[in-house]
């Protein structure tokens, strides 16, 4: 992959607590092409939105990047001040969270939320921006923007609100946007709705997306590539067609099993035994051995890491068994 | 397991929890436990710690009057902090008159508790018109200062019961002021958890067994709603603490002869223009001391208790 | 808006009346009130007599109506300890103690919110630590001993500022007003320190919790994501989000002021409302406590009322539920 836009390597993001250093995010590297979609998968707690949140520098604290990089275009940002990222933020990088109903201030107008992010990041009147946030409203699909624009937020529908906070998203033609489970907090009819206008938007301004989500089936529409996240590790990463046709990792596979498919047997559908281990107690080796059906004695000890061709990679002792039988044969 | 292995075991547990843990951590919740603790138990067995009784006018020499702390140039080691107007010992009184202002404040909060408590059971269990009355009462009394309501229900008592500066019924009175003037708080809460313990199985399984609503909400819902109330319960000492000795520094509360801090320090302004200053300032500091420390303890235990607060 | 405003005047209305039975029921039957008007020596017939124009025969419904209706005219009846009417010894009163009350509150306003803000913002910092702990002890501290404590250092020791009354007062026709003269407003500054001290401590503490809460948000976390200044973050989404809170409790806290004068004006022998009720009270003065009951309340319901309409001001959500519309 030529000049990646955003580029994590061997991201290590630690809580301090008095039992001890909780790793959320355990050596993670990462990389998005310019108007790629990279959809970034797992269950809750596996450390997919900590890494969303340590690339805008908004971790909270106690919370901090340990260890690894991260650059944007090839720049470092991990080791900003606060104040440099936060030109950082908006502009270059623009953030979408879960719950559009929590996510904008109730107490300010739509309009002010706007205006306020614009000229913050652009050299605009006040008038400009006016005109820029009621194209904004327009291009994320809200009705009557005209009308809308000085209305306050509960006004709008969850749906719109989250098209609001898009807009505010797009406020200054990022070129990369993380986005946090966009989807998860809208009722399954809207989901669809704005994942639409996520892919739209991002075809017509060349915007990359970081789509955090637990939602595999969001992923398998969205994302151009998908990284699979257990327990604060990369699991497998690879295009996603390859990902979830040819899935080398054995929880991908169980994540593929649990998905319903339409005219699928419902008795087809697995599930994936047991949870996954909280950040208190990592199991050795590899995170994944307790529930893994096909684990085996080297996965009690020995941690992968991860192996793959190319574009297609899984931290799985499996892969080694493949990539050595591959040269035997 | 056996008793002593349970007890041993729930005690590591809670060595081992994160209130201990807060606990420990905090060394301002530490001093302030520790002193609370040393100051109610002084008060308590203060008869056994005191050189003098300064509620016995017998015990009492007038010709002892205004003897400066021992630390002064006029001072005497039988008068270690000095004596006041009568000639009583400051220490020996500070120590009788916590016990009165403690010994009210924890009676006033009882009687709250049983009030409030009582009443947001009901409130809750019931619903309806009985939970719209009591709680509109409990809403308008809350808007209005304690103190004032203390104020006003001391006046109303005092003209009520005729004789009520004689002690016991001083005593009656200023108890009765306050606790009546703190339960709302204690209504709100448990009329608020009360609806929600109401709505789970273990309510709906003892009405299927057709308990009585009284045994449900007294036997069963009660004891899961007592929690949150200790913790205002302690919050409310401090304040009913401070409650007496505001109603008696205004001279409506405990009566000078057997005074309680309140009362000391009501006593001792008048001597802060003739130089006696220690008259006041002892009684009024430990006063502080008191309420800072049962205040600190209410606050962390606030905090400990509430993880959405940390 | 209008509507909302009609309901709240009605609760309102409500408050008082309930406030008023209770000032009339205390009046009426508490104490016999033609014993407390007349010497040992009145006969039987005069005191019946002054029963039957004090209209004590009537209905009990009858004499409240006219209980209510004196009330409002400001006929509160007739001290029986001073033996002067009730409005006009509250009329000499009411300027001492609102001066004070207005002065601690202004102080305690405007020291105690950025106070809260700074503890808010920076939680961590050592001065956040001493503003807490000081705080800590103004809530601890009983009123009666700061004022104490001031007087014996700034009065008797240093001899810098009277230690009672209100110094020179000047007369602007209705109003008896201290704060035009030098002795006046050395004679202020104590009390009003004293009583505004409690106030600063507590809404500094509830616009930090509140501070610390708002900044925790969702929307103060997309605001920072978008790029937003520390100022617009602080000073824009999250204080405005505190005020709904603080305005709350700060309009409830003006209202105990006039109730902690009590405590102050008994300190500093400040000639107010306060001291005159404490007198009343413990010489079981009822036409006085009833009246300052009353009087009180309305104050309360007043600013309530004020509250209100600034809730309604700062927060969009309730406009739109009063008009029907949104959602």
């Amino acid at each position: 992959m030529a000049n990646p836009l955003l580029e994590v390597r061997n991201l290590r993001v630690e809580f301090p607590t008095r039992k001890g250093t909780l790793v959320a995010v355990d050596d993670i590297s990462l990389s998005i092409a310019p108007g790629e979609v990279l959809g970034v998968v797992g269950e809750s707690g596996a450390g997919k939105s900590m890494t969303g949140a340590a690339i805008i520098g908004l971790i909270e604290p106690p919370g901090r990047v340990a260890d690894g990089e991260i650059l944007l275009d090839g720049r470092r940002i991990d080791n900003l001040s606060y104040d440099e990222m936060r030109k950082i933020r908006g502009k270059e990088i623009g953030a979408i969270f879960q719950d559009p109903l929590t996510s904008l201030n109730p107490l300010y107008r739509v309009s002010e939320q706007l205006i306020e992010t614009i000229t913050t990041h652009m050299d605009l009147t006040e008038k400009q921006a006016r005109a820029r946030a009621l194209d904004l409203l327009k291009e994320v699909g809200i009705p009557a923007a005209e009308e809308r624009l000085d209305h306050y937020p509960h006004q709008f529908s969850g749906g719109m609100r989250q098209r609001v906070v898009i807009a505010l998203a797009l406020c200054a033609e990022p070129r990369l946007i993380i986005a946090d489970e966009p989807t998860t907090a809208l009722d399954v009819s809207i989901q669809a709705q704005i994942i639409t206008l996520l892919k739209r938007l991002c075809r017509e301004h060349q915007t990359a997306i970081m789509l955090v989500t637990h939602d595999m089936g969001v992923i398998a529409e969205t994302a151009d590539r998908v990284a699979v996240m257990y327990a604060g590790r990369i699991a497998e990463v690879g295009p996603v067609q390859d990902v979830i046709k040819r899935a080398r990792h054995p929880y991908t596979e169980g994540l593929m099993g649990a998905i319903p498919t339409i005219g699928g047997r419902d008795d087809l559908l697995t599930q994936i035994d047991g949870s996954m281990p909280r950040l208190t107690a990592i199991p050795n080796g590899c995170a994944f051995h307790p529930r893994c059906p096909k684990v085996h004695f080297k996965c009690h000890t020995v941690r992968p890491d991860l192996i793959g061709d190319g574009s297609h990679s899984a931290s799985c002792w499996l892969m080694e068994k493949q990539a050595a039988q591959g040269d035997s044969q | 397991m056996g008793p002593v292995a349970r007890i041993q075991d729930n005690f590591a547990r809670f060595l081992d929890s994160d209130i201990w843990y807060s606990f420990r951590t905090s060394p301002v919740t530490v001093v302030a436990t520790v002193l609370a603790i040393v100051m109610i138990v002084a008060a308590v067995i203060a008869p056994l710690i005191t050189p003098q009784d300064p509620f016995d006018p017998a015990s009492l020499d007038l010709l002892d009057a205004f003897t400066a702390p021992v630390w002064t140039e006029d001072g005497q080691w039988r008068f270690p902090l000095g004596t006041d107007d009568q000639g009583r010992d400051l220490y020996s009184a500070i120590l009788y008159g916590s016990r009165i202002s403690i010994g009210v404040g924890f009676a006033s909060v009882i009687l709250s508790i049983i009030i409030g408590v009582t009443l947001g059971l009901i409130a809750g269990y019931v619903g309806g018109t009985t939970d719209a009355v009591i709680m509109r009462i409990a809403d308008v009394q809350i808007s209005f200062p304690a103190l004032l309501v203390a104020l006003l229900l001391n006046g109303v008592l005092r003209s009520v019961l005729p004789g009520s500066s004689h002690e016991t019924l001083a005593l009656v009175v200023i108890i009765f002021s306050i606790g009546m003037s703190i339960w709302p708080q204690f209504a709100r809460t448990v009329r608020g958890s009360t609806m929600v313990e109401k709505s789970k199985e273990y309510v709906q399984a003892a009405r299927v067994i057709g308990l009585s609503s009284r045994a449900i909400m007294f036997r069963h819902v009660l004891p899961n709603v007592m929690g949150p109330v200790l913790v205002i319960g302690t919050i409310n000492l401090a304040i009913a603490v401070l409650l007496e000795a505001t109603l008696s520094f205004l001279g409506v509360g405990v009566p000078p002869t057997e005074p309680s801090l309140g009362t000391l320090i009501r006593i001792g302004q008048d001597f802060l223009f003739s130089g006696e200053w220690w008259i006041v300032i002892f009684p009024g500091v430990f006063l502080a001391l008191l309420v800072l420390s049962v205040n600190l303890l209410g606050d962390w235990l606030r905090d400990a208790l509430n993880p959405k607060l940390r | 808006m209008i509507a909302f405003v009609i309901r709240r005047l009605f609760q309102a209305l409500l408050v008082m009346l309930v406030v008023a039975l209770i000032g009339f029921t205390m009046f009426r039957y508490v104490g016999d009130p033609v014993a407390q008007m007349v010497g040992q020596d009145t006969s039987l017939e005069d005191r019946a007599k002054l029963r039957q124009d004090l209209g004590l025969n009537d209905p009990v419904p009858l004499q409240f109506a006219r209980f209510i209706g004196n009330t409002v005219q400001g006929k509160f009846g007739i001290s029986y300890r001073i033996g002067r009417p009730v409005d006009e010894l509250l009329a000499d009163r009411l300027p001492a103690t609102l001066e004070l009350s207005l002065l601690a509150a202004l102080f305690a306003i405007v020291v105690g919110v950025p106070l809260g803000v700074y503890t808010g913002l920076y939680p961590r910092r050592w001065l956040s630590h001493v503003f807490l702990t000081v705080s800590l002890i103004g809530i601890s501290l009983p009123t009666f001993v700061i004022g104490i404590l001031l007087i014996l250092l700034f009065g008797v020791t240093l001899g810098w500022l009277p230690t009672f009354g209100r110094g020179e007062t000047v007369d602007i026709g209705l109003w008896d007003t201290g704060l035009l003269t030098v002795s006046g407003w050395q004679s202020i500054i104590m009390p009003a320190f004293t009583l505004g001290m409690f106030q600063l401590a507590l809404i500094m503490r509830l616009v930090r919790s509140e501070m610390l809460e708002v900044l925790r948000t969702d929307f103060v976390k997309f605001a920072r994501a978008r790029g937003l200044s520390n100022r617009a973050v602080h000073f824009g989404h999250a204080l405005k989000n505190t005020l709904v809170p603080v305005i709350t409790i700060t309009g409830l806290q003006v209202g105990s002021l006039i109730a902690f004068a009590i405590i102050t004006e008994t300190v500093f022998q400040w000639p107010g409302m306060g001291l005159l009720f404490l007198q009343a009270i413990q010489f079981v003065d009822i036409p006085v406590m009833s009246t300052y009951l009353i009087l009180v309340a309305f104050i309360f319901v007043v600013i309530n009322l004020i509250v209100d309409l600034l809730y309604y001001v700062v927060d969009p959500r309730l406009r739109v539920e009063r008009s029907g519309g949104g959602h």
